[in-house]
């Protein structure tokens, strides 16, 4: 049994440093209740807080938001927990970054760049993204990030609108000199739950993107990486959220709360710990977010007495929350869950809504969001 | 792998002694690599300028083994890193 006391140290920490963000797509990770400006982490914090993370075991730092770039202690911020002995990996839609402000994270120490991806040209990718001149900027920044010789992974997300574009995506990467590409098919949490209409890939889609990517990954062997997420809802087995729960990484909010992953907070029992009220390392061994999901022992069945209980952890629990109303619910894409057979016909419903259009993410505290 | 070619661990691409849990690893990007002691010594090893024949004579020497032996063995693991893109080779 997973307890506090038996749980490992964690390995990787997400930083979301921000929920502030030029861009707005439709599909962005953060909650629909952002946090304000007001409310951030101090730099001082931060800095505890990556000294707290590495202590703990934390090996890898992914530095994220909104957009980090928002941040204008970005540099202090990477020098800190590169400081602290973390790999840095900065997760950026380029916006925001100058090729002098580059340089300046070059010089603090920062490890990686993770550049995402929305389209390969500046139609389709300033129309999900909200936000006119982001594709031509990007483009400039990748320059940039090159130049400079950061290592690069492109990080797309694909959806029904342009998963199309996939293969031009490899070429791009392939063209950038990046040397790993994160291919990754929509997961329906945050805001992206809002927009399974425009979204939803159909099943052949996501056949097809299966199928481009086996065969890229043969071709470009040794030359380009590529990791894939495949279209969940279309999928025989859920996938195994984060690892474990409270097993390998935990997620930091813009205002300080831990959790056990980054949609924790659509779970509407669990409390979460601030980092301002308790050391990084009580909250990640007796917290109880961390402990409630951990290890096998909150299971019922088909979880409970399956033999890939281990293998994927029953699934995503945000999921279950959001799609069954119950978090220790065998996660619905599970071809096991009684709820199975609803969501293929839902995922085919939403895959078919042709002229469906956006629900844009809003700005941190300023627009109310769209009710479901 | 060959003789001749000079294998060179690319930017982003680190050793880093784990404190917590005391092992080595081998950090790159979204990977924390567990290396065990063979891993780690051919990585030490490995500084951009000496060729894998090179490396693999000292490591011969140094463990008292046969070097078609050390050869074999590093070239897979070597040759896995690669196939990741944690190790670039020139030559
Ligand atoms: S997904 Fe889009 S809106 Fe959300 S943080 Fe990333 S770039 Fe910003
Ligand atoms: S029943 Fe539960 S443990 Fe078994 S495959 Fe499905 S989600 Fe995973």
């Amino acid at each position: 049994m997973t307890t506090a006391k038996t749980a490992p140290p964690p390995i990787a920490m997400l930083a979301e440093l921000t929920h502030r963000c030029p861009l707005s797509c439709p599909y962005c990770s953060n909650p629909i209740e952002m946090a304000l400006q007001e409310a951030e982490l101090s730099t001082e914090t931060w800095t505890r807080v990556f000294q707290e993370a590495a202590d703990l075991g934390v090996l890898q730092l992914h530095l994220s938001g909104g957009e980090p770039a928002s941040r204008r202690d970005l540099t202090d911020l990477i020098a800190a927990a590169q400081k602290a002995g973390l790999y840095t990996n900065l997760i950026t839609s380029g916006i925001g970054l100058s090729e002098k402000r580059l340089r300046d994270l070059d010089a603090a120490g920062l490890d990686h760049i993770q550049l995402s991806l929305q389209g390969t040209d500046a139609a389709m990718a300033d129309e999900i993204g909200g936000y006119r001149g982001g594709f031509d900027r990007k483009m400039k920044v990748a320059d940039w990030i090159t130049k400079i010789g950061f290592p690069l992974t492109l990080n797309a997300v694909l959806h029904r609108r342009n998963l199309h574009q996939l293969p031009d995506m490899l070429k791009m990467a392939e063209t950038m000199g990046a040397r790993r590409i994160e291919v990754a098919t929509v997961q329906f949490h945050g805001w992206a739950l809002k927009n399974r209409d425009a979204l939803m890939p159909t099943l052949e889609q996501a056949k097809e993107t299966t199928r481009i990517v086996t065969e890229a990954r043969l071709r470009l062997k040794g030359r380009l990486v590529i990791d894939y997420v495949s279209a969940d809802y279309h999928s025989k087995y859920p996938k195994r959220c984060m690892g474990g729960w409270g097993s390998t990484g935990l997620n930091v909010t813009p205002d300080g709360q831990v959790l056990p992953c980054h949609a924790a907070q659509t779970i509407p029992h669990l409390t979460f710990d601030r980092v301002q009220d308790r050391p990084l390392a009580d909250i990640w061994y007796n917290g109880s977010a961390f402990n409630a999901y951990r290890g096998t022992d909150w299971m019922a069945e088909p979880c409970k007495s399956c033999d890939r209980k281990t293998v994927d952890f029953g699934g995503c629990r945000c999921q279950a929350m959001a799609l069954v109303g119950d978090a220790s619910a065998t996660d619905p894409v599970c071809q096991k869950s009684p709820h199975n057979a609803a969501l293929q016909a839902q995922a085919n419903t939403h895959a078919a809504h042709d002229r469906a259009s956006f629900f844009y993410r809003s700005a941190p505290g300023k627009t109310p969001a769209p009710t479901e | 792998m060959e003789a001749e070619e000079i294998p060179v661990l690319p930017r982003g691409v680190r050793l880093h002694y784990d404190h917590i849990r005391e092992i080595w690893v081998l950090l790159a990007p979204e990977r924390a690599v567990t290396l065990d002691a063979v891993g780690h010594a051919i990585l030490s090893e490995v500084d951009g300028e000496r060729s894998f024949g090179e490396i693999t004579q000292k490591l011969a020497e140094k463990f008292n083994a046969p070097v078609d032996l050390i050869m074999q063995d590093s070239a897979g693991f070597l040759g896995a890193l690669r196939a990741r893109r944690f190790l670039d080779v020139s030559s």
